[in-house]
């Protein structure tokens, strides 16, 4: 294909900007989609998406335009999700700005922005929703130019829903992205830039080829698992998957090699041909650094195994999520993943439990401390449970996050709060514009991964927004909370908190706990303790009745029948020493939006 | 009643065994015509000294009625009392007065019929354990020769299941029966199954064959029958019942046949609920020790003491059939 009719584009906003509705009706203006197939936002196609409204997975999708050829990538919004859109832009030479014409400049808007600059790509910014009566595209256009030195003029205005503009959107990416470059002769160098795992057809991997052409049937390396596959079938989304016969520089597709080995067909790896390959990969991709981590254990201990494939095979998808097996005195064998935030944690898990038929628990979140001992080694801790023991730590150190919140002013004073009794350091207050400020402040990150997202959304009532990213470690007075059930340690309801809030901590686990753990046949004191000093005490008192009903002739077979559930019941439960505790009491328990 | 008849008489003509104990329940035995009835009772098989209880509404006996059963044969009547408190019936939705029941025991002892059950619940919301307290007052003053009591339970989709508010609380009904099971001690009545008191020989015979496994037939829509681990029960509503009967198919809505294994292990956990109780080598030897203060030891063999009754399930899943 001519490198010239190409265009590669990547769609960025902040979330709920539009950006997959805006994919929506481009898809309908260069009749990719049918009419009579069009739903709201089309490219969502996971569940949890249409569910959650959200984007997770970035997609892509070829159409034509004017005697060329798009390829589009929708990207998710979320900050949690911005490896996503960092991956996607490698694939792109420009991208498509959306910023809401009724709200602005918002955090990822931003960052997002910050990320195609980097990348060096071409931006076409479009102010979104002009239908909205609340929209005011002259003002943001000229924040934008303010902030982001994008010309006022040159900012497109569309209405992603009636479809206002899009044409003339189109046509700007046409003129102002440049065609991709490219060797066709030259040996092939193709990049993996996502990867799922598809029950029927196995592991189908997004690719861009950059240099050479990768053709159907050959014989291909993956250079750096260093394995050979054959290209069973490479297509194209239009977005209904198409087989083609070639894919030459520049063009972006997918790649079924007909993998079993997972572990092959990780984003960021360059495909080249067996028979004449390519002297260096890509630069690939650098895993980005886990900022969460919690225990994921399934609920019925024989799934473990299924557990282990689960993870490794939605890894291809989502590559940022690390593992590593982990056992728990109470939930048995599991393991320590890490993730890129709590959405992101909880959605892999969601996902998981979905895709991959699995019942979970998850421990509380925590994130990685650097524990100086007292013999001067260092120790890297992201489970409570591996703490070294009080009398052998010198101190702890805890990530920090620079976050930035930006919001209408009327509302700085209470996010200062917030900050505040997050134990937050503010830096500096920047006024995007005379009523709009941008708040920086330096926050632990355990202080963040704690509902700090709700929690400003609720206090400037949906308006303000937040990035942020690590800015390094710092000394701090944590302790660990030890939860305790008839005096044993309870691991995955402790946790690493500053001293100021353990006492908090413990006692709200206390009560929770005294709620949810089913009454035994004897009393079981909970107690929350730090050092082996207890802070918070309850007791679950001894059951004393069950079943008081009728046992004659027509009850017996119903009475052993609720026996026999009562005892399958029993098999299932974790037990902690002697008292035994149903799965969903720690997913309870650990729930953290209270 | 002319289909339940046609039933019995087919059992018989299909040579059903002799009869121990007969017990006629479930609906309002008492609203029938009490000389159809036993003749319909006087249709099985009975043995000499074959016990026959029948449960009556305390509203509808009369000692006509009582006369007429005890010429019949029977032995023993079982009256559904649940409560002496016009506030409690109430709240059970039963609007008796308790005064029918002191009549209709009375009537029943001038008739001859010596074996008195009286049948309670206890539990429900807005009962004081003043309430409890009275009502066995008042029933031991009526000197039966037996008493049930039952805690009150949500049955799935009844109109109590619907309202939350008013599930009896465990520690409540807990109290309730702990008070029930002394004042019924105190007064010569034995403890002899979880929610059954008699005086010395006047355990429920029918009673005991249902748990110790034992066989028995049952007549009529709804009835349960048990023959050598083979457990059915019949249709439920009496129109299919009688057009069953009628056309000569089995009345037997569906069955299950137990295993030996799980035949032994149900014998354990009903024998578990009884004075006897059980061999000590069904609980393993941590578990014997964590129930420690819910079970009396004695030769090698353990009972559910008065605490222990009230979490017999627990206990019951505990059990292992051993060697
Ligand atoms: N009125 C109006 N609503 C719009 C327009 N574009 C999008 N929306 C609405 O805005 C909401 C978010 O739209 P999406 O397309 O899902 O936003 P997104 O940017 O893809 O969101 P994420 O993928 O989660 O980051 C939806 O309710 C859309 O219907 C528009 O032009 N006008
Ligand atoms: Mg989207």
């Amino acid at each position: 294909m001519d490198l010239a009719k190409i265009r590669n584009f990547s769609i960025i906003a902040h979330i709920d900007h539009g950006k997959s509705t805006l994919s929506d009706r481009i898809l309908e203006l260069t009749k990719a989609v049918d009419a009579r197939d069009m739903r709201a936002q089309y490219l969502d196609s996971m569940d949890l998406e249409r569910e959650r409204g959200i984007t997770i997975k970035a997609q892509n999708v070829r159409v034509e335009w004017k005697g060329h050829t798009f390829h589009l990538i929708d990207t998710p919004g979320h900050v949690d999700f911005g490896y996503e859109v960092s991956r996607s832009l490698a694939a792109c030479e420009g991208v498509v700005l959306v910023v809401d014409a009724a709200q602005g400049i918002e955090a990822q808007t931003l960052a997002n922005c910050y990320l195609a600059l980097e990348h060096d790509l071409e931006i076409v910014a479009a102010l979104n929703k002009i239908d909205l009566p609340a929209a005011d595209p002259d003002r943001y256009a000229m924040e934008i130019e303010t902030v982001l030195g994008i010309p006022a003029e040159d900012i497109l205005r569309i209405s992603a829903k009636t479809g206002e503009g899009v044409d003339l959107l189109l046509d700007a990416v046409l003129e102002r992205i440049p065609a991709p470059k490219g060797d066709a002769d030259a040996p092939l160098q193709a990049l993996i830039f996502d990867s799922q795992y598809d029950q029927y057809r196995g592991v189908v991997s997004s690719i861009r080829v950059v240099n050479g052409t990768l053709t159907a049937g050959s014989k291909l390396q993956f250079m750096n698992a260093n394995a050979t596959q054959e290209a069973v079938e490479i297509g194209v989304r239009r977005p209904t998957p198409t087989p083609v016969a070639e894919l030459g520089p520049g063009e972006v597709g997918y790649l079924i090699a007909g993998i079993k080995d997972v572990g092959e067909a990780r984003s960021g790896e360059t495909v080249t041909m067996l028979s004449r390959q390519a002297s260096e990969p890509l630069p690939g991709y650098q895993d980005p650094k886990p900022m969460v981590f919690c225990g994921l254990y399934p609920i019925d201990g024989d799934d473990f195994e299924l557990l282990r494939e689960s993870i490794e095979k939605l890894k291809l998808n989502d590559a940022s999520i690390t593992y590593e097996p982990e056992t728990s005195g109470a939930l048995g064998f599991g393991f320590r993943c890490g993730f890129l935030g709590l959405l992101h944690m909880e959605i892999v898990k969601e996902r998981l439990e979905r895709e991959f038929n699995l019942a979970l628990i998850a421990t509380a979140p925590s994130v990685e401390y650097r524990v100086r001992k007292t013999n001067g080694d260092t120790e890297i801790v992201d489970n409570p449970a591996d703490l070294p023991p009080t009398q052998n730590i010198q101190h702890i150190e805890e990530p920090y996050f620079r976050v930035s919140i930006i919001t209408p002013k009327e509302y700085t004073g209470t996010l200062m709060d917030l900050c505040q009794s997050r134990r937050g350091e503010l830096g500096k207050l920047e006024y995007l514009s005379p009523e709009r400020v941008e708040m920086h402040y330096q926050v632990p990150l355990a202080e963040v991964v704690v509902d700090f997202f709700d929690q400003m959304k609720s206090r400037s009532q949906g308006y303000a927004s937040l990035d942020y990213e690590l800015s390094g470690y710092r000394q701090s007075n944590l302790v660990k909370v030890d939860l305790l059930l008839n005096g044993q340690p309870a691991d995955a309801f402790s946790t690493i908190v500053h001293r100021d809030k353990a006492f908090d901590y413990g006692r709200r686990m206390c009560e929770k706990l005294k709620e949810l753990i089913p009454r035994q046949m004897f009393d079981v004191p909970i107690q929350a303790a730090i050092g082996g000093k207890v802070i918070s005490r309850e007791t679950v008192k001894a059951k004393r009745k069950d079943v008081l009903a009728k046992c004659y002739g027509g009850d017996i077979t119903r009475k052993r029948k609720l026996l026999e559930k009562q005892k399958e019941g029993k098999k299932k439960m974790k037990a902690i020493g002697r008292v035994e505790i149903p799965g969903d009491v720690f997913i309870s328990a650990l729930k953290l939006d209270d | 009643m002319a289909a339940l008849l046609q039933d019995v008489g087919q059992a018989v003509a299909n040579g059903m065994q002799t009869v121990d104990t007969v017990f006629v329940g479930g609906g309002t035995p008492s609203l029938v015509d009490p000389d159809l009835l036993m003749s319909v009772i006087n249709a099985l098989p009975l043995s000499s000294k074959c016990e026959i209880t029948i449960e009556c509404n305390p509203d509808n006996v009369s000692e006509a009625l009582m006369h007429a059963y005890k010429s019949g044969g029977a032995t023993r009547i079982s009256l559904g009392v649940q409560s002496m408190r016009t506030n409690v019936l109430k709240i059970l939705g039963r609007e008796h007065n308790p005064e029918n029941v002191r009549t209709a025991v009375e009537a029943a002892k001038t008739a001859g019929i010596d074996e008195i059950n009286l049948d309670l619940i206890y539990g429900s919301v807005g009962e004081s354990i003043d309430d409890v307290r009275s009502t066995i007052g008042e029933v031991i003053a009526l000197q039966p020769t037996h008493v049930s009591a039952y805690g009150l339970t949500v049955e799935p989709g009844t109109p109590l299941a619907r309202d939350p508010s008013r599930f009896p609380d465990d520690d409540d009904e807990a109290d309730k029966y702990l008070l029930i099971n002394s004042l019924l001690e105190d007064a010569g009545y034995a403890n002899y199954e979880i929610s059954n008191w008699s005086r010395k020989g006047s355990e429920c015979r029918h009673n005991l064959l249902y748990w110790r496994q034992g066989n028995y037939l049952g007549f009529g829509c709804a009835a349960h029958s048990h023959v050598n681990g083979r457990r059915s029960w019949n249709v439920r509503t009496p129109d299919r019942y009688i057009d069953l009967v009628a056309s000569g198919e089995s009345r037997e809505a569906s069955f299950e046949e137990l295993g030996q294994e799980a035949r032994t292990l149900e014998a354990l956990q009903l024998a578990l609920r009884m004075r006897d109780g059980i061999d000590e080598r069904h609980l393993l030897a941590p578990d014997l020790e964590m129930l420690e203060e819910f079970l009396t030891r004695e030769n090698g063999r353990i009972r559910l003491n008065p605490r222990g009754r009230l979490v017999a399930n627990e206990i019951a899943v505990r059990l292992v059939a051993g060697s």
